[in-house]
């Protein structure tokens, strides 16, 4: 196992200096100069001049890169165009926010989607099943930004149970942390737990139908224990891949979340960056983003080797 | 796993503690909602509209406004010109200190000065570019030399070229991070797009007028969720409240509103020769350009867009300015505008490509203008462009018509010069008119407001039918606020301004 480890980590090195580039050389394609998106209204021309020198940004474009990227290797992603900050400070600072908003998310997505997806699974074709379906398309057609807004209505405006927006970090205060976590995290959670529904779903109906549960079954084993212990952990084997690779579409959905919910997460980051072109912080956070999906990816294959031992070769 | 389920029990136990009340706070605070997350929290350094904020209640300036935009004292209390204009001496108040204890004197403002003349990157150097150096000339007195008159210097400094830093604090790299001024609340911490939190400072010299032991600025830039916080009652005070929301605002018995007409305008540029404009082009014309104005319906326009909240414009000069040029707002005239465009020999339908940013509202006031104009013979394409992309394109001349506009000035010569003046740093049309040049100049070189307003009464009149930019209107100040919040006032500058406000229990 170690061995396939080091193998995908060596593979991930030209996979990221090709993320890089492509980073790189897109941005430059972007219409729209950033220190006239800097500059904003006090667009005196001396000014701009100035900022383009002082970011190199008049330097020919693969020198600008080989610079970027010798400081990238050292951990230094460069200073944020528009506030000065480190990049690798900023980046340090949204990460844990998404993180754990993402972790809160699939911890609610893998709680309702797998339950939901067994119960619909055994009560294939009753009325319990086709609601559940009906719920789960729901949960994957509502947009997220919609169902925030109404989310913050309900419970932000009308009950007042729970904060519009706003973040408390979890060493300021738990309880508060969660408050301001838990509808983001709902929004992000139903979409992916309606995923998780369907395809729980569709396996356990696979598995429940094979020869080893119908011997289980014959065995006279209770019918809990045949559906949580036998049939589960042979249906849950596409849904561990799959939660891996949701978990890459979670950072997805906490751009628009973060954006409703006002959390200063990296999604939120990542457009301010992109609006206000600041080439710095849009570079870092894409070449950590590719980082983290290598990260999950050879993570999904670790996970699998655990849960089927017959895998290891 | 095991983890995991540490995590998972977390997260239930904390949800058992969810109570029923979720604001709760113990220090008297006010959360202001702002439309987007400042910049450096420098002020030589800072671009944004949204930094001002967070300086005007943290970095004290020379001088300051009223409600009127009239320039009164702050931390000068009186100031002299000299004969020719080009002296201004200025008397310190006496008993102000910086956050960091250091203290206000004549030394403190010839520094500030000087930093913001030549601190890399600043930009508020052309905004004071006329001060030739500053004298010490007593210990709460100093003594601007100009190179020219500048009748527009006073209102610089009443915005961030006149902000005053402590110089020790200032002469440190990270100052942006750590800023040191000396207004009621000084600095206390920021979450980048989250928060900027300031605190009260007890050595204040004002300190009776006012009330927060905190002051919280809250980022949130879509307008609804802005309105949904304040709703909720997570914010207590939010500028940028959409006309379209303000009825929602109205309707809530807990919600009030303050509103005033601002200085900022919207209008069209017309690309007359910047860059690669055809030696042909008809907007080259000023009577195709004023032909275009006369279509556009601008109450109309206001009732369509904006609940008719917004003020119909003309001119750069808004209504709360004392500038303001009484000159009554053509009224649409599709017949005259037709008959302008037979006069120019252009023959109808006219293509012309308006660029206007991506944003809801921009969109629908370009969709109006496009049904207005097409009535008089102009075939109007709106081109939708991200506001960074509208901004460069301009700039560079690679457009034909753009809707855009600036946040306006006190002083009128931030509204026009730039804008106007055929040298104007932001004449993205590049309109030239040697007269109005003449006229834009001898405004900058007097102090003398009657003049002043003959000398912008003649520009404004001439605009109207050269028409390099057709004004369409003036944006105004909308807050939304609690209901307990007392003695919130809008100014036309937008600014908040803490001095008297309170929150009642």
């Amino acid at each position: 196992m170690l061995e396939l480890i080091v193998k995908r980590l060596l593979l991930a090195i030209p996979t990221l200096l090709l993320v890089s580039i492509m980073v790189f050389a897109l941005q430059k394609l972007l219409p729209g100069d950033p220190v006239l998106a800097m500059a904003g209204e006090e667009r005196d021309p001396a000014v701009i001049a100035q900022l383009r020198a002082e970011y190199h940004l008049d330097d020919p474009i693969p020198a600008q890169y080989f610079a970027w990227m010798g400081n990238a290797l050292t951990g230094d992603l460069g200073m944020s165009l528009r506030t000065k900050e480190p990049v690798t400070a900023l980046i340090a600072s949204k990460l844990p926010v998404t993180l754990e908003l993402s972790l809160l998310a699939m911890i609610i997505a893998l709680v309702i989607g797998i339950s939901m997806g067994i119960i619909a699974a055994v009560r294939k074709d009753s009325w319990v099943d086709h609601t559940t379906n009906f719920v789960a398309l729901s949960g994957i057609s509502v947009p997220h930004f919609w169902l925030g807004i109404l989310l913050i209505l309900l419970f932000s405006v009308h009950l007042q149970w729970l904060p519009a927006s706003g973040f408390v970090p979890v060493s300021e205060d738990v309880a508060q942390n969660l408050k301001t976590l838990l509808l983001p995290a709902l929004v992000l959670g139903t979409g992916l737990a309606a995923t998780l529904m369907r395809h729980t779903r569709a396996s356990m109906i696979a598995v429940l139908k094979a020869d080893y549960i119908r011997t289980a079954r014959a065995k006279g084993l209770l019918a809990k224990k045949v559906v949580l212990k036998h049939a589960l952990r042979n249906a849950l084997m596409p849904i561990v891949t799959l939660t891996t690779l949701l978990f890459g579409e979670l950072l997805g959905g906490a751009v628009l979340t973060e954006q409703v919910f006002t959390l200063p997460g990296f999604g939120k980051m990542i457009v301010d960056a992109v609006f206000n072109r600041d080439y710095a912080v849009v570079q870092g956070v894409v070449l950590v983003v590719a980082m983290g999906f290598l990260l999950l990816n050879l993570l999904a294959d670790v996970l699998y080797l655990i849960i089927n031992p017959k895998m290891r070769g | 796993m095991k983890q995991a389920r540490h995590t998972l029990l977390t997260a239930l136990s904390g949800l058992l503690l969810l109570g029923a009340s979720a604001h709760s706070q113990a220090d008297s605070v006010i959360r202001i909602g702002l439309g987007a997350d400042p910049d450096m929290l420098d002020p030589h350094l800072a671009r944004t509209y949204y930094g001002r904020f967070v300086f005007a209640a943290m970095c004290d300036r020379l001088v300051d406004v009223d409600q009127n935009l009239k320039v009164v004292p702050g931390l000068v209390t009186d100031w002299a010109w000299s004969d020719d204009g080009k002296t201004l001496t200025m008397n310190l108040r006496s008993g102000v200190t910086f956050h960091d204890g250091e203290k206000f004197d004549a030394q403190a403002v010839k520094f500030n000065i000087e930093r913001a003349q030549t601190l890399p990157g600043s930009l508020r150097k052309s905004e004071i570019s006329s001060i030739e150096s500053v004298e010490v000339s007593g210990p709460m007195q100093v003594k601007f030399h100009l190179k020219n008159p500048d009748a527009a210097l006073l209102s610089q400094l009443t915005d961030r070229a006149g902000a005053m830093l402590a110089p020790e604090a200032a002469k440190k790299p990270d100052f942006a991070a750590h800023p040191v001024c000396s207004g009621p609340y000084q600095f206390d911490s920021r979450v980048q797009q989250d928060r900027i939190v300031l605190k009260r400072y007890d050595n204040y010299w004002n300190k009776g007028a006012y009330h927060f032991d905190k002051v919280i600025f809250l980022p949130i830039p879509d307008a609804s969720v802005r309105l949904a916080n304040l709703r909720a009652g997570d914010l207590d005070l939010t500028e940028g409240v959409a006309a379209s929301d303000v009825k929602t605002v109205e309707a809530d018995s807990k919600l009030a509103l303050a509103k005033v007409t601002g200085l900022g305008y919207q209008g069209i540029t017309f690309n007359i020769n910047n860059g690669k404009v055809d030696a042909n082009s008809p907007l080259k014309d000023a009577r195709v350009r004023e032909a275009f104005s006369l279509a556009i319906d601008r109450d109309a326009l206001n009732q369509v867009a904006f609940e008719g909240l917004y003020t119909p414009a003309n001119q750069a000069f808004s209504p709360v300015s004392a500038y303001h040029v009484k000159t009554p707002i053509a009224p649409r005239d599709v017949e005259k505008a037709k008959a302008l465009l037979k006069a120019a020999g252009v023959t109808t339908p006219l293509n012309l490509t308006l660029l206007v940013s991506n944003n809801p509202t921009a969109q629908q006031v370009g969709q109006v203008i496009q049904a207005m104009v097409g009535e008089a013979g102009f075939n109007l394409n709106l081109q939708m462009s991200e506001f960074a992309t509208l901004l460069d394109r301009q700039q560079r001349g690679d457009y034909q018509l753009s809707l855009s506009g600036w946040s306006g000035r006190p002083d009128p010569d931030g509204s026009i010069y730039s804008f106007i003046n055929s040298k104007g740093t932001l004449n993205d049309g590049r309109y030239s008119n040697a007269q109005v040049d003449e006229w834009l100049n001898a405004a900058r070189l007097t102090n003398d407001q009657a003049q002043r307003q003959a000398l912008y009464t003649q520009v404004v009149n001439q605009l109207q039918s050269d028409m390099p930019i057709a004004y369409l209107y003036f944006e105004p100040r909308i807050f939304g606020m609690s209901k307990k919040l007392q003695g919130f006032k809008a100014w036309p500058d937008g600014l908040v301004r803490l001095a008297g406000v309170s929150l009642a229990q």
